[in-house]
């Protein structure tokens, strides 16, 4: 399992950033990632892949009209 | 162009039925340091026009802006004045940063009035060439009282230094039209057609409440004039109230140092710096030079926040109809499209050529400005339509017609909800099936308003009207419609669904002006990020965004280049979703263009006095206390089974992990029941913690201490609130 936004995601041998943006459909583009309180950058996200037992934080910076 | 009502087919046949019934000149001022120090004053009972000087004070403590806005509407109102009354007013200000040219968003204007919907103080902003072009022509702001007797265009020649109140019989009062026209007409040449700029509502702004203002400006490569909007809470309804049929302004001097600035060189610099940005970034991040605010909708729909039939869900198998994908392909994307100059975030984007299907301009091939989010949320998505050319239609009829997007679809689709429940029906709609995707039916609803006909008639009264006509026509459950009935202190909700964010609930609910985002858009830092656990950190979140957003409508300047572009090492920085380095931005361009030497830390006092002051106005309307704070239920939890059912995973949990209830055995309608108990507490408690952070008492009253704090402890301000202090 890791933890994602506080909420607990199966955890999959190689699951890259990328992948878990998909698992939890997080679609907005505007969006900080850290692992255990580290910045990934937007570069690494096909190619980062996460730890069984990680924190994952995807702060989605706010938007709107 | 003509909208076959009247047999005068040029501009010259039109300009020579104006009867001159006013006519001013005065000397012209230079712009010092953001700042014509001068005001102008229109009477439109007894043409009157007069200047009035702007003092220290009024810009220390109020800035320019809503700032102004709201103190020019103070003196002009008695707490028994209503929105209809001659003594309301209507005041356009841009503030001290509108009009510079080098940093993207500064030219917007705010427009402060009594509300026909609320009845309380409304401000709106707009894009369009008025406000700085009112500046520079040398006022801060124009305060228009009174109510003429036939239709009248107020034409500001900042050319030649001189004011006229026309009498305007002939032309459309549509501002497809109208705008055309009297562009045209006050143009000195074609070339000339830039230099105008004005200000019109429509025809169904005459027979509801939700008329806006069209602020126009022509787009010198599409050769055509484009409308921006001053959409909520009603003001073209009083605009056309006084029989004013446009404002109309000249100016042709405009050049990159109009506003006279104190520090020219960092306001470059700060410019510079953001094109690069959104040159080099725009692109990974919310493509608003290609998509405009259009890339909102499929975002929405995959985190469960797209409005749909009524608020009743968040999102719908059918949106990606109606997504930016869609649209990007009826847009014509020109790198020009920024609705003042120098706006290279260029998100105000338009339908160069749509032929209309409906209505008294069917057939005929117009420019649609826009769609926005909110318009394709509002009269798509939340009114079950997803068909792209229907929202563009209803889009452009709309802004014709003078009407806000936001207000008409949020409460079509109450009606819509209450024509599936049976709540209204085909005989008391007069035979519209307004049911759920309909979008003929949605149409004609419109064009009957812009008759002044029909069931739009009543529909045009806004939400709160229609529950208490439902409930004592129609004999509806005026609890039911109390709950699904999508407005707060008469305002009908922007389109988000609020329903999972206790802090966006507080940012719809504990604002000043009713349900509008631009005070706080909290969805993602609460519900997603889970960055504001605590009832103390949404009180802080909801005490420093809308200060924070507030200051845009005091200067001038549009909220979008602030966070729809960040910079490359935002996510370095301590405190990411402020931007601080935008911040920044701010804090300098105030002390480059006005010579005060400010912080970020001024810039939210310079907010927050503004923000109590018409806090306090409220309350001396009337309204402005806690229960006035109220949301409908919709906008809190699940109010049918339905909707509990379509989010039962999230819910169960929520009473099993929060409540201490396990669900299991229970109805829905029993969870339903024992949830909502447990959310009206949560946003009885949210009221308690965000009084408690801006200072006010558990009633929602500003304190002494804080007015005391903000130096606006005026003895007319005190006075008010001295009642409620006890
Ligand atoms: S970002 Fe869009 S709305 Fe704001 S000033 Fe630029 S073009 Fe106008």
């Amino acid at each position: 399992m890791i933890e994602v936004n506080g909420e607990h995601i199966p955890w999959k041998e190689g699951m890259t950033i990328q992948d878990v943006l998909e698992t939890c459909r997080y679609t907005y583009p505007m969006v900080i990632i850290k692992v255990n309180g580290k910045i990934i950058k937007r570069a690494q996200y096909e190619t980062y892949k996460v730890k069984d037992g990680d924190v994952v934080q995807v702060i989605h910076l706010m938007s709107g009209g | 162009m003509s909208c076959g009502k009247c047999n005068k087919t040029t501009v010259e046949e039109l300009k020579k039925t104006h009867k001159l019934l006013a006519e001013f000149d005065y000397e012209p001022v230079k712009v010092e340091k953001g700042y014509a120090n001068r005001t102008l004053y229109v009477n439109v009972s007894d043409n009157k026009i007069e200047l009035k000087p702007v003092s220290e004070e009024l810009k220390e403590k109020f800035i320019g802006g809503r700032g102004f806005g709201l103190w020019y509407l103070w003196q002009a109102v008695t707490p028994e004045t209503k929105w209809n009354d001659p003594e309301n007013e209507i005041i356009i200000s841009s503030g001290p940063i509108g009009g510079i040219t080098q940093y993207p968003g500064t030219g917007k204007s705010y427009v402060v009035s009594l509300s026909p919907l609320t009845n309380i103080p409304i401000d709106s902003n707009v894009g369009g060439y008025f406000g700085p072009f009112l500046k520079f022509s040398g006022f801060d702001a124009l305060e228009i009282q009174g109510k003429a007797e036939n239709d009248v265009i107020i034409f500001i020649d900042g050319d030649n230094h001189k004011i006229t109140i026309e009498e305007a019989p002939e032309e459309c009062v549509d501002s497809h039209i109208l705008a055309e026209q009297l562009t045209e007409m006050y143009a000195d040449s074609e070339e000339g057609k830039k230099n105008v700029s004005v200000v019109s509502a429509g025809s169904a702004a005459e027979h509801t409440r939700i008329g806006m203002l069209n602020f126009s400006y022509y787009d010198v490569r599409r050769k055509k004039v484009k409308l921006k909007q001053a959409g909520r809470g009603g003001i073209g309804t009083v605009f056309r109230d006084k029989k004013i049929k446009a404002l109309v302004i000249k100016f042709s001097n405009l050049k990159g140092d109009s506003n006279n600035p104190a520090d020219f060189d960092t306001i470059a610099k700060t410019g510079i710096k953001l094109h690069k940005e959104i040159h080099d970034f725009d692109d990974l991040q919310n493509s608003m030079r290609k998509t405009g605010t259009t890339y909102l909708v499929s975002i929405m729909n995959d985190y469960d926040l797209l409005p749909t039939c009524n608020f009743q869900f968040g999102n719908h198998p059918e949106a990606h109809k109606i997504s930016s994908k869609v649209f990007k392909n009826y847009f014509n994307i020109t790198k020009t499209d920024g609705c003042w100059y120098g706006c290279t975030l260029a998100c105000a984007k338009s339908v160069d050529v749509f032929k209309l299907k409906t209505g008294p301009y069917k057939g005929q091939k117009v420019i649609v400005d826009g769609p926005e989010y909110e318009t394709i949320a509002g009269v798509g998505s939340n009114c079950g339509i997803f068909d792209p050319e229907a929202v563009l239609e209803c889009n452009f009829y709309c802004d014709t017609y003078g009407v806000d997007t936001i207000s008409f679809g949020t409460l079509c689709a109450f009606v819509m909800e209450c024509y599936e429940r049976g709540i209204i029906n085909k005989e008391t709609t007069g035979g519209l099936e307004l049911k759920f995707g309909n979008w003929k039916a949605q149409l004609e609803l419109l064009h009957q308003m812009a008759r002044g006909e029909g069931f739009g008639k009543i529909a045009g009264q806004g939400i709160k009207r229609m529950k208490e006509i439902f409930a004592k026509d129609y004999g509806a459950d005026i609890n039911f419609l109390n709950d699904i009935g999508m407005e707060a202190k008469g305002l009908e909700f922007a389109e988000y669904m609020p329903k999972e964010s206790l802090a966006q609930q507080g940012g719809f609910g504990l604002t000043n002006k009713g349900p509008q985002h631009d005070e706080a858009w909290l969805i993602f830092m609460d519900m997603v990020n889970k960055q504001l656990p605590t009832f103390e950190d949404k009180a802080e979140a909801l005490h420093y965004f809308p200060m924070f957003r507030t200051w845009f409508s005091l200067v001038g300047l549009c909220k979008l280049p602030w966070n729809d572009i960040v910079p490359e090492d935002n996510a370095e920085t301590d405190e990411p979703h402020k931007i601080p380095e935008h911040v920044q931005n701010y804090v300098d361009l105030f002390t480059a263009v006005t010579g005060k030497k400010i912080t970020k830390e001024d810039l939210i006092l310079q907010s927050e006095r503004v923000y109590n002051f018409q806090r306090v106005f409220n309350i001396r309307m009337g309204k402005g206390r806690r229960k006035h704070d109220d949301i409908p239920y919709r906008a809190v939890g699940p109010v049918t089974v339905e909707e509990y059912e379509s989010r039962q995973e999230r819910y169960d949990k929520q009473l099993k992990e929060e409540v201490g209830i396990n669900p299991e055995g229970m109805t829905t309608e029993e969870k339903i029941k024992v949830l909502r108990e447990y959310r009206e507490k949560r946003y009885e408690k949210l009221k308690d913690a965000v009084y408690k952070r801006r200072g006010w008492t558990m009633d929602g009253v500003p304190k002494l201490e804080t007015l005391k704090r903000l130096g606006i402890d005026y003895p007319e301000v005190v006075e008010i609130i001295k009642q409620y202090l006890d």
